[in-house]
């Protein structure tokens, strides 16, 4: 099982145990946590799972593919360089056995 | 599912009640034609929200129990069951539901339509044993689950009654270049084929006959000739029906109280110029948050582009836009690399972008043609045809507009 921390832009926190192997955005969906959306349901295509990734696991995270920085520079809040991730691309577990991410103002 | 999820962000507080004909929760159908046809153990639907998320929200599911009737006058439906619902509001959202093969041997063992989640786990079971398929309709459907088909090791055929792959929604261009992707993967193609009958061994299909006599052979048939709208109660209860249930520009019937969204609505579609019916995810998504944003605060016109993506041997297609049939094209990209555009004008006009591989290109497209007639074929020229620029330039109009 992994951990992943969502906050929240309003200051609120949720933490999900999920299986390993799980996305981020199908962890948060299927969980009704608020601020993704995952509209294409994980293909890289729709930049609606926009997460910011905190930076103590930035080093641990899959390297990023050509398709999803497309994708990025068209988050509807605006790309960090550094911390910008899509979540449907990123799995807990494994080496993040850990995650905290914080999530965007908006998605669309 | 979009639409209860909206009513109650925007801040909607009466009864929401969702009533579906299919049980379990509400799932997402895009991967059932794709990831979910996958080798390997028992494959999970993916649901839209978690149970804790109609409980959270206070919204009912009403599961397995469709509406059979609509008393316009009481405003109140009858479901399957016999209950009776009273409403203020009544929105259809009832989709669509597969065309039929209407031939011999339809009904034997081994013939498919897909379309939710039964269809598509009774497909799956069915792979593993399956050797050589028949894929009847070269649409988006047929040929993602030929994908799927030959990513499992089968032979397959597609027989398609047109001229080209996926004829009614994209350009020549993109046809040929996925007819040749697919090629590439050992997919056989038929075109200009009717089906006239399915053959079978007992009880189960072992041949598919086109319209000259061909025959070929199938162990496994998917038919993916379309879907028509669900609009039959609708009918029944006296509203404008045809090809879909008809509203207008606020996603209305005829009747104050009735309103319906997604691939059952026919509604005025600025982008298409007439009355449309479109199948898509987008459409069925922003329309509901649009019709949320009527039914909790204002009436609320929809407009948004329509878009749509399909992911095909290993492929991802966005389309951006409405194309005019035969206008003029271009395209921009690599497509060598398999990464390119094809735009699709009217006239002068950018009203339609397909992408292969391109998803910036498509991004861009989106904002472009977002709003109508703002990028000619001159001005994107001015730009050398960058999607990117020219989506910069259309942002910065509208906020000096």
């Amino acid at each position: 099982m992994a951990k992943i921390r969502f906050h929240h832009s309003n200051g609120n926190t949720d933490v999900l145990e999920v299986p390993d192997g799980t996305s981020l955005m199908r962890a948060a969906v299927s969980n009704g946590v608020d601020g993704i959306i995952g509209e294409c349901g994980g293909q890289a295509m729709c930049a609606t799972c926009h997460v910011l990734v905190h930076d103590e696991y930035l080093g641990h995270l899959p390297s990023i593919s050509e398709d999803e920085d497309e994708m990025l520079d068209c988050t509807a809040t605006e790309r960090d360089s550094e911390r910008s991730r899509l979540g449907c691309q990123i799995e807990a577990g494994g080496q993040l056995d850990e995650i905290a991410v914080d999530l965007p103002e908006s998605q669309v | 599912m979009q639409l209860a999820d909206s009513l109650r962000a925007e801040g909607f507080g009466g009864r929401v009640t969702l009533v579906d004909a299919e049980a379990g929760l509400p799932y997402q159908r895009p991967p059932l034609s794709k990831d979910f046809l996958a080798a390997g153990g028992t494959p999970e639907l993916l649901p839209l929200k978690a149970r804790k998320f109609f409980v959270d929200t206070k919204i009912d599911l009403i599961e397995a129990n469709p509406i059979t009737a609509v008393d316009r006058r009481e405003k109140a439906v009858t479901l399957a069951n016999g209950d009776r619902l009273e409403y203020s509001a009544l929105v259809f959202a009832t989709g669509a539901r597969t065309r039929r093969l209407d031939v011999p041997g339809v009904g034997l063992g081994g013939v498919h339509h897909l379309r939710n989640a039964d269809d598509a786990t009774r497909l799956h079971s069915e792979l593993d044993a399956a050797s050589t398929v028949v894929v009847v309709g070269a649409g988006f459907i047929g040929l993602e689950f030929a994908s799927a088909a030959v990513d499992r090791g089968l032979d397959v055929t597609v027989v398609e009654l047109g001229p080209r792959a996926m004829g009614r929604a994209v350009s020549t261009q993109i046809s040929e270049h996925f007819r040749t992707l697919h090629s590439a993967r050992g997919v056989r193609f038929v075109f200009g084929q009717t089906v006239t009958a399915l053959e079978g061994d007992g009880e189960r299909v072992s041949s598919v006959v086109g319209g000259d006599g061909q025959r070929y052979p199938a162990d496994l048939v998917v038919v993916g000739i379309g879907v028509e709208p669900n609009d039959a109660a609708a009918a029944e209860a006296g509203l404008r029906t045809g090809n879909g249930i008809v509203v207008d520009e606020y996603l209305r019937t005829d009747d104050d109280a009735i309103w319906a969204i997604g691939d059952c609505a026919r509604f005025p579609c600025r982008h298409a110029g007439a009355p449309t019916r479109r199948e898509s995810i987008q459409n069925a998504v922003d329309q509901a948050r649009t019709l949320a944003a009527t039914l909790a605060r204002r009436p609320t016109e929809y407009h948004h582009l329509p878009w749509f993506w399909s992911h095909q041997a290993k492929n991802k297609l966005q389309i951006a836009g409405v194309p005019r049939d035969d206008g003029p094209t271009m395209v921009i990209g690599d497509v060598a690399a398999g990464k390119f555009s094809v735009l699709r004008f009217d006239e002068t006009q950018l009203v339609c972008v397909e992408s292969v591989n391109h998803p910036a290109a498509h991004m861009a497209a989106r904002t472009i043609l977002a709003i109508p007639h703002s990028m000619s074929r001159e001005e994107l020229a001015v730009v050398d045809f960058d999607l990117k620029q020219a989506a910069k330039l259309v942002r910065s109009t509208e906020r000096i507009d």
